[in-house]
This record gives C-alpha cells, structure tokens and sequence, in this order.
C-alpha cells in the first residue's frame, strides 16, 4: 500500500532557525492555538464575531497526511515514526487578505474557521478585537486544561527507596 | 498460485448482512458509539494508531467498532483508509523532551531530576477483576491533585550522556529526509532510522516475543528500562505558503529508551548502549518491546555475533507487519482449488513413481 502524491516531502527542514519577523511570530502564535481549539468551542466563539467578510476558497477544506518525525533515542537524527491526518483549508478575504489552516485531525467545519480568522487576524482593524475575543480566551482555557492535568500527575510522583540487605 | 473463481455473489452480499447484524449484537443492548471507544477503550485505540501507523484517534476508534475488536482487522482497515490521502509533507521532528509529561519512570535511576511519576499506570495494581465495574460502574472519584503542577522534565539518559557512560544517539549526518518504507520498496541492510519506522508499525505481539527472546539469552543484551516516558508532543509542520513552522496539533506518543551493557571495541570504550521505541498514544508494552529489538538489531554496527533471529534484520524486519502477514496466511482460506487439484494429480503421479519403485528395487535385490 503505497501512497502516491506530488506534494514533495520537506524532510528535515531547518528554516525555523531563520529569525522570525514579529508579525510571522504572532501569526504562528495564534495558528497554533487554534489548532489546539476544541472545534465546538472554536465554532461557537467564531459564530459569535459580529461582522464576518465576504471570501472565496483558494483551497476548500481538505483532509491528507503528514508523516510525523521523531528522533532516534529522543535526541538524535530524525526518523518517521508514522502518520497524522491533517486537514488544510486556504481563503481569501474580499479585500485580497489570503488566510491558511493546517491541522491535525479532519474537521473541516474548523479548519474553515481557521482559515477564516488567520486571514482577519491579519487585517489591523480586526486584530485586537479577535485576539481578545478568541485567541486569548482559548489559550487560556488551553493552558487551564494543561495545568489542571499536570496537577494530577504530579500527584503520581513517587519516591522509591532502597532497602540495604542485611546479610552483607 | 491462486486461479480466481467467479460467483457466488448473492451469498457473499448475504453473509455481509449477517455480519453487519452480528456486529451489532442484540439490539436489546445500546449501540456503542465511537465516542465511548475513544474514552473508554483508549489502549486497544492506541494500539489501532500505531500499528495502522495513523495518528487518528477517532478513525482509529471507528475502525475497532467496523471491525467488531479485531485489532488486526481494524489497524488494517486504517492502512488502507490511508492510502485514500494525498500527503502534505513531514512534521519536523517532534522534541520528546519537551513532552507535557503524563507518566515518566526510570528504573535504573531512582533519583532522577523530575522524579519518577507513576501516571495512570496498571502498574502495582493487584490485577484482580473489579465486579463493581460490571454492576453499574459509576463515575470514579476524581483524581488528586497537587499544588505543584508537574514540570516538563529532561531526558534520564541526557544527565549520564554528559560523562561518556552513554552513548549519544549519532545526529542526522545529512539534511537528506530519512528513508520511509511507505514510499520506497524496502532493501536490507537498511539503516537504524528506516529500521525504527518498521518496527514502530511492528505487531506487538510480534516484537513482544522477540524482545522476551533476547531476555531469556537469545542475543543477551541485559537490558535496563533507562526511561519510559508518556505524554503529548507538539507537531509542528511548515507549510510551503507561509515558509515558517507553524504547530498543528498535539500528539500523545510513549518513548522507552533501553540501555545496554556494551564491552567496548577497538575504538570506543566500554559503555551503555541503547536501544529506543515509541508507540503513538500510549503503548508502554510496545515501546520498550521495540527498544530491545531495536538495540539487538544493532549487533552488526556493534560488531557482535549474530547468532539470535532477533539480530536477523531481513527475519525481524520482513515478518514483523502484521498486515502484510495476515494477507498472506488468511489468503490460504480463499478458494485454492485449481491449484489443489494439480497438487493431487502430482501427488498420486509419485505416489505410482514410488510403487513402481518398490517394485523395481525388490527385483533388483532379488538378483
């Protein structure tokens, strides 16, 4: 079972390590929290924007693969350990503003929304509005759920000791 | 060779619909739904993930329901769900280092910066079965919690690395992606990254006997569970449009780095080797399975005897996917007849050959 497809592998690619400008730093800021959104929830927040624009599709919600790397031993060089579905989705806003989503899983209905806000987040009227309506609310009931789990697995840490043998 | 046969097509649709009725069992009970596999039968969906080699917790999830629990059956129906999709590319490496920890023990260090955190463990459980679950089950009482929330914690075999006692897994000597089964025809001896994609699809049963092989002195390697570690990892993948990484999920993985006894050689002095494995979502069994073949698969690069099938890289490597083997063994229950009538026509032709062959030799003992 082979899967063929044009899209070229980008292997080990080592770009990031090029500075970011601090607009691409937001952006990814707020792409990654949306990936992480709960798509009912993100959903919701969404339909509850006031004003949405006109857009067409560059790319409609579609569902693929992307092969997931690891490293040898954790640390070392890189191998596939195997797949991930991941659903893409390209818009552009009436006013030329062209906005991605790329996510793990195939909710299309969220990489649509996903999409759609990475393209308003970049029109400088809209930004501060969507950042504290839906970016800042979502990251921070991310990082509740993450604390609220930590909590509970520090409390499963464990302090073994060892028991000298008495005969030697 | 398998001649096809034709017909029998209303039998076939029949027996779909009987087996579509039988997999939903009594109608009398509520229809498991895909939500309830996820939550509640987390490992066998996890299992589903990492042999299908698709991170997909709710294909995974509806796969085990199609299939009635049959894991092979269903991680088979995920590899070829699979292969309806284009892929978009390759994650960067995920840093296991950083993973939001859910469970991280070692067992050869007890004092481990971190410290060791048991997580939601079968583990010092007393394995009975627990009726209360059968009678009305219930919500159980919710888990402690402490102030401290748990830190991410570095890797156990990073502290020991520092003195040389260790090995350092080698660093990419290239910016060549590295090889992957799945696109290139598969060509022995292959390398330790493409090695630990197939076993990272590897059957667990498989890799499971394997591994307790090389413990009870097939290939010795006295292995220490250096750590084992569960929990969630970024991905992150940079899409050609935007030229900069973006994180696109999490993703729940185990990670089991063996260390091993090594003699040393000629140009490396003596110290720990190690062996890895991981498993998607949570797969202790599998990942520490796939750590001791994966470091008796190193016997040549380490210049030992190999004289174990778990030091076989064609053996271990060529049987351990299990969709690959049960294609080929249940193929044997598909009709073989043309095939089984030439074998019986050769069979009572020898069957002459050796009697008239009797016969000529007792004549020729009686001159």
């Amino acid at each position: 079972m082979r899967n063929e497809s044009s899209s070229p592998d980008t292997g080990n690619n080592r770009s990031w390590e090029v500075p970011l400008s601090d607009d691409q730093r937001a952006r990814q800021g707020w792409m990654g929290v949306l990936s992480m959104a709960p798509s009912a929830r993100l959903c919701d927040l969404f339909d509850a924007l006031p004003e949405k624009p006109g857009f067409e599709f560059l790319r409609k919600p579609e569902s693929g693969l992307i092969m997931t790397q690891g490293r040898v031993g954790g640390t070392g060089g890189a191998f596939n350990m195997g797949e991930m579905t991941v659903t893409r989705c390209s818009v552009k806003l009436s006013d030329g503003t062209v906005g991605h989503a790329y996510q793990a899983g195939r909710d299309k209905k969220k990489a649509r929304c996903c999409a759609l806000l990475d393209a308003m987040l970049q029109q400088p009227e809209r930004q501060r509005e969507i950042m504290n309506s839906i970016i800042e609310p979502l990251k921070a009931e991310q990082a509740a759920r993450d604390l609220a789990r930590a909590k509970k697995v520090a409390a499963t840490k464990v302090d073994f000791f060892t028991l000298v043998r008495g005969e030697d | 060779m398998y001649v096809a046969v034709k017909g029998g097509e209303r039998a076939i649709d029949n027996a779909h619909r009987l087996l579509a009725e039988d997999r939903r069992g009594k109608t009398s009970t509520p229809d498991l739904t895909v939500d309830q596999i996820r939550e509640q039968m987390k490992l066998a969906v996890d299992r589903v993930m990492t042999e299908g080699s698709v991170y997909d917790p709710d294909l995974a999830a509806l796969a085990l329901k199609q299939a009635r629990g049959d894991m092979i059956e269903a991680i088979f129906l995920v590899r070829a769900y699979r292969t309806t999709l284009a892929r978009f590319g390759s994650s960067l490496p995920v840093e296991t280092g950083s993973m939001k920890i859910d469970r991280r023990i070692s067992a050869a260090f007890k004092d481990v910066p971190g410290g060791q955190i048991l997580g939601p463990t079968f583990d010092y459980t007393h394995r009975l079965i627990d009726f209360k679950l059968a009678a009305d089950g219930g919500d159980p009482e919710e888990a402690i919690s402490m102030d401290d929330a748990m830190p991410q914690a570095r890797h156990v075999l990073d502290l020991l690395a520092g003195e040389g006692l260790v090995e350092t897994p080698e660093a990419s000597q290239d910016q060549a992606p590295p090889g992957d089964i799945t696109r290139t025809p598969v060509e022995f001896p292959m390398d330790r990254s493409t090695r630990l994609q197939s076993l990272a699809r590897g059957d667990e049963g498989f890799l499971l006997a394997l591994g307790y092989s090389t413990q009870r002195g097939y290939a010795r390697t006295h292995p220490f569970a250096g750590e084992i570690r569960v929990g969630r990892v970024a991905v992150e993948f940079q899409p050609e449009e935007l030229g900069f990484p973006i994180q696109i999920g999490e993703m729940e993985m185990t990670e089991c780095n063996m260390i091993n006894q090594f003699q040393g050689s000629k140009t490396v002095p003596p110290q720990f080797t190690r062996g890895y494995g991981i498993a998607l979502g949570h797969g202790e069994r599998k990942a520490m399975a796939m750590a001791l073949v994966d470091r008796s698969l190193r016997a040549g690069e380490l210049g030992e005897e190999r004289t174990a099938p778990s030091q076989d890289e064609e053996f271990v490597l060529s049987h351990c996917d299990n969709v690959q083997a049960t294609g080929f063994v249940e193929h044997l229950k598909l009709p073989h007849y043309v095939d089984f009538q030439s074998e019986l026509n050769l069979v009572r032709k020898m069957r002459r050959q050796v009697e008239d062959g009797i016969a000529f030799a007792g004549k020729e003992a009686a001159e």
